[in-house]
């Protein structure tokens, strides 16, 4: 009997655990992106400040989080917190302060560069319009790099919801796994669901990606230069 | 020269510094987001980390085992989103006769280890096979399972001995036990090597292969789901055991665990499982005594 598949989307509890499966990543990642925004913030303040030390520091965690793979941390922090130091956290937790390390590495750089985009003689001019230092961080910088950093946020935080699909390793389920579930249990009586399984998956993840995006659009209108 | 860059001078930059670095540790010192049964088994509250007697776990009242969740029909989740099939059915058995709630962990292959190394589950019960490499990390109790290799081949063509395949096209896939038999026992066999399972199995299916060797597990399940083929034999070559694992070190639940064998063993509860979880898969081609092993002896 040629069977497609499709209809396993709504056998069972499935689509509930699909739906469950999402909120897990998407809990994981949003709270990441929050945390990530505010301490990225201080690291890219960091990382533009006088102090050098404070830049090479910011450089080296920002080098070492780029080149470590999001993976190896998960291990790190999973597995071998434990071994070594007897600190039990949850996959969920490991997961959070994983991308957290990574959200704040890549956040700082954006909000670096964000600043360090606006050009010097808009410092220039709101000092000889004489605006104090403060005036000129809140009517000046701020607005003109929050603006740009919309966009570079939304997108790492897609990235970051794709990126979720790794804790899987480290015992926790979301949406891909329980897809990899749902296909498994039935391999041998629908061969072919796995397409339509991973199908509805991308489409699921274009739906919330898109919403986000979406999001962004609009404050992106919403703020821009009249 | 008044600088470009804004904000943050010496002091405020290690302030940051030590507040990005204090976030960071109070989040790793929180607990979980948010409790969520269903989805994520790993999370609740995991308080005694490391290996524990079959006492301390009876005290804590629930064992954490660490299976498959998409390996049927060995451990997988079924459309309930219940835990299902042949390690699950000695999972449960295992918290029955220690009188404790079973709380199943989701393992992937690769972290089987690193979850016993790190004392996060007590009992990995996701089709191990036994290694040497591996009972250098972990203890193994006896086995519950063995697999050998097996072989493929049309059932008006059938290849009914592995002297029979001298001569014949060898399927295999490449990097699997199948592989490495054939290639130190058989050097002289005509054998043709593919990346991937439906590569394979494609090529017996076109006709450019006389038999496909793999394990027999594999072999029972593909040959159950086309009528045209055979395991035309069902188990030959060295046989691996599976077995239960646990923390290196952790003899007194290795002891236990190999007891609770012997009592299965008995009442021959692996048949039973076996029955209830494998034959729908595997068929009556073989006899479950083939593939199973009851009260720790392979």
């Amino acid at each position: 009997m040629p069977t497609s598949g499709i209809e396993l989307l709504f056998e069972g509890r499935n689509f509930s655990r699909l739906m469950l499966g999402l909120w897990v990543s998407v809990r994981i990642a949003l709270l990441s992106m929050l945390f990530s925004i505010v301490l990225g913030t201080g690291l890219g303040l960091v990382m533009n400040g006088r102090s050098r030390v404070g830049r090479a520091l910011s450089r080296v965690y920002l080098e070492f989080i780029r080149i470590m793979p999001p993976l190896v941390l998960l291990f790190l922090v999973y597995f071998d917190l434990t071994k070594v130091a007897g600190i039990n956290l949850s996959g969920e937790v490991a997961a959070v302060v994983v991308f957290t390390l990574w959200g704040t590495a890549e956040m700082g750089d954006l909000v670096r560069g964000s600043i360090s985009s606006i050009p010097a003689h808009q410092y220039d001019s709101a000092r000889a319009l004489g605006m104090t230092e403060l005036e000129l961080q809140r009517h000046v910088v701020l607005p003109q790099a929050v603006r740009r950093l919309v966009p570079l946020t939304v997108n790492l935080t897609t990235r970051m919801i794709k990126t979720t699909s790794l804790v899987a390793l480290i015992g926790v389920v979301e949406i891909l796994k329980v897809a990899q579930q749902i296909i498994d249990a039935n391999r041998f009586e629908y061969p072919g669901a796995a397409l339509w399984i991973y199908g509805a998956v991308f489409f699921i993840y274009f739906i919330v990606c898109f919403v986000i995006s979406a999001f962004s659009r609009r404050l992106e209108r919403k703020w821009a230069l009249s | 020269m008044s600088s470009r860059r804004p904000a943050a001078p010496g002091r405020g930059a290690w302030a940051v510094l030590a507040l990005v670095l204090s976030f960071v540790l109070a989040l790793a010192g929180c607990a979980s987001p948010g409790p969520d049964p269903a989805a994520t088994a790993s999370n609740a509250p995991t308080d005694i980390v490391g290996a524990r007697t079959p006492d301390q776990i009876k005290q804590a009242g629930t064992i954490r085992l660490g299976v498959f969740s998409d390996k049927a029909p060995f451990g997988y989740v079924d459309s309930s989103g219940n835990y299902a099939g042949y390690d699950i059915e000695y999972g449960n058995r295992i918290g029955q006769d220690l009188g404790v709630t079973v709380q199943y962990v989701p393992v992937e292959a690769a972290s089987r280890v690193e979850f016993l190394e790190s004392g996060k589950v007590d009992v990995i019960l996701a089709n191990f096979t036994v290694t040497p490499e591996r009972a250098q990390k972990v203890d193994f109790a006896n086995p519950y399972m063995k697999v050998s290799l097996g072989a493929v081949s049309p059932k008006d063509a059938p290849v009914t001995s592995e002297d029979a395949m001298a001569g014949k096209k060898i399927i295999v896939v490449k990097g699997t036990t199948a592989d490495t038999y054939l290639t130190t026992k058989h050097p002289d066999f005509q054998v043709t090597k593919f990346e991937q399972y439906t590569e394979a199995t494609n090529a017996l299916a076109d006709g450019r292969g006389d038999v496909w060797v793999t394990d027999n597990t594999e072999a029972l399940a593909y040959t159950k789901q086309n009528d045209k083929f055979v395991t035309s034999i069902s188990s030959f070559g060295s046989a691996d055991t599976i077995a239960a694992a646990v923390q290196k070190g952790n003899a007194p639940l290795r002891d236990w665990l190999n007891e609770e064998l012997v009592t299965l063993g008995k009442e021959q509860f692996f048949h039973k499982a076996y029955d209830k979880t494998l034959k729908p898969v595997y068929g009556t081609e073989v006899s479950p005594d083939e593939l199973v092993v009851e009260g720790g002896k392979a």
